[in-house]
């Protein structure tokens, strides 16, 4: 059986959860097409070729995808959705809002942010946050469903290269029209797929002491910075580094939690790191039932402390 | 304007859920529910919308069964008109309940439906945008501001990295972000004042959808558990711990 993932890129990389998807993909499916979408993207579309686990790259290449919202790209997908058993794309907020508009075009159900395959009806997804899994089997002919990234390793590049095709463009359905995007810039990695993340709970106080004492750390961890969502609705942190239920899953190798108490939302987004450090001067702090390792101690002397220990 | 919000009811956010002796679902018997709290943020901004003069009614609707009633109320007690119930026993899929919500966009004629981005049990997130599909409407999905002009709606979304603008024409489907507002506090006399405001019970059967689902819920299990951790004194500690057990850094 082959399978569709659909590719999600800013026109020049592709993002590492699509590369997660084909992983996931590649479980069940003897072959994967990587459908890209977008403006400009023949060089984009070279290096889906070079995917492993990639059997060949459909690619809609006009004006019209500049900045394509999910009213314009599901008919494209539903269009060739008949000559798939599966269409697969990262549990991203981009898959999120297209795949479901994709399942409704076909009348058909679909399952979300799945963690594990079974079988290539059969998943394991989280719910109640990630408290309980689920096991499901979806029985329709087209099996439509969201991977969430962490779940699944990224593809690597390979040295062959898979046929390219074109497909046409079609009209706008003219339902909604982009106006502009905000992207935070940052140096760091990226919070989804960085191998170190360092958070900010509402005990650092104040947004001068959230950089003060969360940027260095994470700086010299080489590590994204994330924050709960108790510190970015007090203002301390942007809403980008939110990390759980309602921000972004993460799964690194080593998460560091400052002054976060542990909240079911939180924990939801954070459970399945390798590694669970906590740092809070609260002893009964429920963060503490999750960490592998925790230090009870006054967070500004300690992460200062540690900062150091790392030279 | 008229704004049609979906709402869900679910178990209450803090309880701690478990799947049942038998592991075929999970227990929800005698856990305290609530309405869920994204469709809260939709409730309270339609409810704005309409202290605003942007919209002229705000009608409440709910899918199950007569226990629902409750979240209806509560939304009537925020600021909702009236509150219509769908009555029925069972579970739909996210695609099933589109397709009833479809069916009383066909007979209410919103403008505008609101519903949370998603539901915190099923955290599935897919039926505004399958409703705005069915409906053949554009959608603001995880919005996090509304700003009204003549036929349209610019949403402001909260994407991965930062946020995304998009122009929808009207009629639409908007699904509320946490970052949208903050929800109202219910007060007495609005409680006392929802108890006579119009709750129209309405059987499913009566819309004539087709709610068959070719999803199948075959075990719910608890996630393996993490290996107990241990509290270090110092940082010294820690770091050592850090390089020379689990070799992260």
């Amino acid at each position: 059986m082959s399978t569709l993932i659909i590719a999600e890129h800013d026109h020049q990389t592709l993002r590492a959860a699509t590369r997660s998807a084909i992983t996931a993909a590649d479980q069940f499916s003897e072959s994967v097409d990587l459908l890209i979408i977008g403006h400009n993207v023949s060089a984009l579309a070279e290096q889906g070729a070079r995917l492993n686990g990639v059997t060949r790259v459909r690619v809609i290449d006009d004006a019209l995808y500049a900045n394509p919202v999910a009213e314009d790209l599901a008919p494209l997908i539903a269009g060739i959705a008949s000559e798939y058993r599966a269409v697969v794309t990262a549990a991203t907020s981009f898959g999120k809002n297209l795949l479901p508009r994709v399942a409704a075009l076909l009348d058909l159900d679909m399952v979300s942010d799945v963690t594990g395959i079974i079988d290539a009806s059969t998943y394991l997804r989280p719910i109640y946050a990630g408290n309980l899994n689920a096991k499901v089997r979806n029985d329709s002919a087209i099996k439509l469903l969201t991977v969430r990234p962490t779940a699944f390793e990224a593809t690597p590049d390979r040295d062959t290269v898979s046929p390219i095709e074109t497909l046409a463009a079609q009209a706008s359905a003219g339902l909604a029209r982009w106006i502009s995007t905000e992207i935070q810039k940052s140096d760091r990695p990226e919070l989804s797929t960085a191998r170190v993340v360092v958070s900010g709970g509402r005990s650092l106080g104040s947004a001068e002491k959230f950089q003060e004492v969360i940027a260095p750390l994470a700086n010299k961890l080489n590590a994204a910075m994330g924050a709960t969502r108790a510190a970015v609705d007090a203002g301390f942190a942007p809403n980008e580094f939110q990390v759980g239920q309602t921000g972004t899953v993460v799964a690194p190798e080593l998460y560091i939690a400052v002054g976060v108490s542990g909240a079911t939302q939180h924990i939801a987004g954070i459970k399945d790191s390798r590694v669970i450090v906590a740092i809070n001067h609260d002893p009964d702090a429920l963060i503490f039932q999750w960490a592998d390792y925790g230090l009870v101690a006054d967070l500004f002397e300690s992460v200062k402390e540690l900062e150091q220990a790392l030279n | 304007m008229k704004v049609v919000v979906g709402i869900k009811r679910v178990v209450d956010h803090n309880i701690r859920v478990r799947p049942k002796a038998d592991g075929s679902d999970v227990d929800t018997s005698s856990v305290k529910m609530s309405i869920n709290p994204f469709d809260e943020h939709a409730v309270e901004e339609a409810v704005r919308l309409k202290e605003a003069g942007t919209a002229t009614e705000v009608v409440a609707v709910a899918i199950g069964t007569a226990q629902h009633q409750d979240i209806l109320r509560h939304a009537l007690a925020m600021g909702a008109d009236r509150a219509i119930l769908i009555e029925t026993s069972d579970v739909l899929s996210s695609l099933a309940t589109a397709k009833v919500l479809r069916a009383v966009v066909e007979r209410e004629q919103p403008q505008l439906v609101m519903v949370g981005k998603q539901a915190i049990d099923e955290d599935a997130a897919e039926i505004g945008q399958m409703l705005a599909t069915l409906w053949n409407v554009g959608q603001g999905t995880f919005a996090s501001k509304l700003v009204f002009n003549g036929n349209s709606v610019q949403v402001t979304r909260e994407i991965d990295g930062g946020q995304e603008t998009v122009e929808l024409n009207l009629p639409a489907v908007v699904t509320a972000d946490l970052r949208l507002n903050e929800p109202r506090y219910l007060k007495l006399p609005n409680l006392m004042q929802a108890k006579k405001k119009p709750l129209e019970t309405v059987a499913l059967a009566d819309f004539g959808v087709n709610t068959a689902t070719k999803l199948h819920l075959l075990a719910v299990e608890e996630p393996p558990a993490r290996a107990p951790g241990i509290k270090v004194a110092s940082i010294q500690e820690l770091v050592d711990k850090l390089r020379n057990e689990a070799r992260v850094i």
